[in-house]
């Protein structure tokens, strides 16, 4: 299923102002590839080209290419919607629909997908709830709705949505950053076990999240405030965060700045 | 810091301790205080006298009623003896409220959508500036209108609908005459109420989280999807609430109502009929005319209005209490 993502010379833009410049880069599949660096270094932004949601902001536009092994995402005849099948995207905050059960929740992207038998689509809710560590939670009530879960449940439900549709690559942009210690923890021993089956890509700002869950680091960061997002370095996140080869990325890592 | 204030009262919200002693404080929350509780107070009064006045004077009219008054197809309080009924008036004003909503809110959640969702921003600011104009306009100017243009237009319409929707009974046209129906009726409560129902719907699918909308979208949701999936759970009671509102306006509208009705004391289920008649547009039609007894029967008939318009909006509540747990507000 996973997929190998190759960047080249992709910058992105909100209207005119240029937010990410000329960023080329292989995320390999079925690994963990972490994106750290300052605020408003445009990981996020860059993240977002990736399933091309960057252009739902208003103004937002890309350039370059991003090739999911040989398939062009930006191509001209490539729809943005089967992308975003594709490529599936886990949010800061959980955002399961307030109005849906949690079994709905799981199948909506099922639904927009195609037609599934009943038995179907419930063997496959109960495979991707088992996937995201929630199905003990909560096999006892799937007819309830999704918002009344915790933090860090609403999180993995959002986490058993996105890999129920099976995508080739799964994106989180800082999944933990509103949730507890406790269920940052389960989040992260997920995404061990995830990238068995999934490419996946994790933006965060926490560097010890980056360097226990990643096998791969990308550094991103700006000239000043302003000026766009550029990528410093990606290497094995041993390597980033032992002997990286910039000084920026060592300064950064040290707590030197951002 | 160390704490030397003894804490002598269990703890309470901060609002519920703030309650226990409302007079401390300074002068402004003094104030503000007597005058929130007093428009409160004010508020009640207001809605006491008026349902006291109504019940007495209704009273006084329908102990006197020879007919039954909830039954009776006709309106003759000034007779020997009075014999009045709401039947008709209870029928066309629900009737043709009926057929406004109908039409109207799909309409307006589309035009709601278009211009929150669809319509490119150039589009969408001065189209939703012309909505809330429109919800401005007198209903009197609506009157004339649909007196002038909608009724001599809408017989093209009811012969089509006679002839091709005939079977259906309801659009079976048997009476000769010009289209001032309770059909017409409700296309003019629709589009009067089409723009406050546009307005507060766009309102609130303005209102949707970008959060939720993304979700939808990032599974790989097309737009109707997102709207489907995000846009109108969202904003499902506010278009309840929205539709209230229409509604609460389609059942007391007055002028346009008398302006473009034939007034008459027949239930017909063939809408395409002439005649009919409702609660405001019959106490508009007969205020002038009728003695002191006549009004009070009027006054009553009002009343009926008056627990009409209530039970809808509890049911309206009703509807968006049940599904509160599953509303967007606790997201």
């Amino acid at each position: 299923m996973a997929k190998r993502i190759d960047v080249s010379g992709l910058s992105a833009y909100y209207g005119s102002h240029l937010a990410i410049e000329d960023i080329s880069m292989t995320v390999e599949p079925r690994s963990v590839t972490a994106f750290i660096g300052p605020s408003g270094c445009g990981k996020s932004t860059f993240l977002r080209t990736l399933n091309r949601m960057h252009e739902v902001t208003p103004g937002g536009r890309v350039e370059g290419k991003v090739l999911l092994d040989d398939e062009n995402l930006y191509g001209a005849n490539v729809d943005p919607v089967t992308v975003r099948r594709t490529v599936g995207m886990v949010f800061q905050r959980p955002n399961p629909f307030p109005t849906m059960s949690i079994f709905d929740n799981v199948a909506a992207g099922l639904k927009l997908n195609g037609s599934y038998k009943k038995n179907e689509l419930s063997d496959i809710v109960e495979k991707s709830l088992r996937g995201a560590n929630l199905w003990n939670e909560v096999k006892d009530r799937l007819n309830k709705p999704g918002s009344g879960l915790s933090g860090g449940q609403q999180q993995r439900l959002c986490i058993a949505r996105a890999i129920a549709v099976e995508p080739e690559v799964l994106l989180m942009d800082e999944p933990c950053s509103a949730l507890d210690p406790i269920s940052t923890l389960a989040i992260e021993d997920l995404i061990g076990e995830l990238k068995e089956r999934f490419t996946i890509v994790i933006v965060t700002h926490n560097m010890q999240q980056a360097a226990r869950v990643s096998d791969r680091t990308a550094f991103f960061n700006l000239a000043a405030v302003g000026k766009p997002g550029k990528l410093v370095e990606i290497d094995e996140t041993e390597r980033i965060f032992s002997n990286p080869s910039v000084q920026a990325t060592e300064d950064y890592i040290s707590g030197r700045f951002g | 810091m160390a704490s030397t204030t003894p804490i002598d009262t269990p703890p309470a919200s901060p609002v519920a301790r703030e309650r226990a002693r409302p007079k401390t404080g300074r002068a402004g929350d003094k104030i503000f205080l007597g005058l929130s509780r007093g428009s409160g107070i004010l508020l009640l009064v207001i809605m006491a006298s008026i349902a006291v006045f109504l019940t007495y004077r209704a009273a006084l009219a329908v102990s006197k009623d020879e007919g039954n008054f909830l039954t009776t197809f006709d309106w003759n309080p000034a007779g020997d003896p009075p014999v009045f009924g709401i039947a008709v008036l209870l029928f066309g004003t629900i009737v043709s409220s009926i057929i406004a909503m109908a039409i109207a809110v799909p309409v307006a959640v589309g035009i709601a959508l278009f211009i929150s969702h669809y319509a490119p921003r150039k589009l969408a600011a001065p189209l939703a500036y012309v909505v809330d104009l429109l919800a401005a306009v007198p209903s009197i100017v609506y009157g004339i209108w649909g007196a002038l243009f909608l009724v001599p237009y809408l017989e093209g319409l009811n012969l089509w609908l006679d002839q091709f929707f005939g079977w259906t009974y309801l659009f079976e046209k048997t009476e000769v005459g010009v289209a001032r129906s309770l059909f017409t009726v409700g296309i003019l409560l629709a589009i009067m109420i089409l723009p406050i129902v546009t307005s507060v719907s766009r309102e609130v699918f303005l209102q949707v989280p970008k959060m939720n909308e993304e979700a939808a979208l990032a599974l790989g949701a097309t737009r109707w999807e997102v709207i489907r999936l995000s846009v109108l759970p969202f904003g499902r009671s506010g278009v309840i609430s929205a539709s209230m509102l229409g509604l609460g306006r389609a059942l007391g509208e007055t002028m346009a109502v008398a302006t473009v009705l034939s007034p008459s004391f027949v239930i017909s289920g063939h809408l395409l009929n002439p005649g009919g008649g409702t609660f405001a547009q019959n106490i508009a039609a007969k205020f002038d005319e009728a003695d002191a007894f006549g009004r009070d029967a009027l006054i009553a008939s009002g009343l009926v209005l008056f627990i009409l318009t209530l039970l809808v909006n509890g049911a309206a509540r009703l509807i968006i209490a049940r599904r509160k747990e599953y509303s967007g507000a606790n997201a």
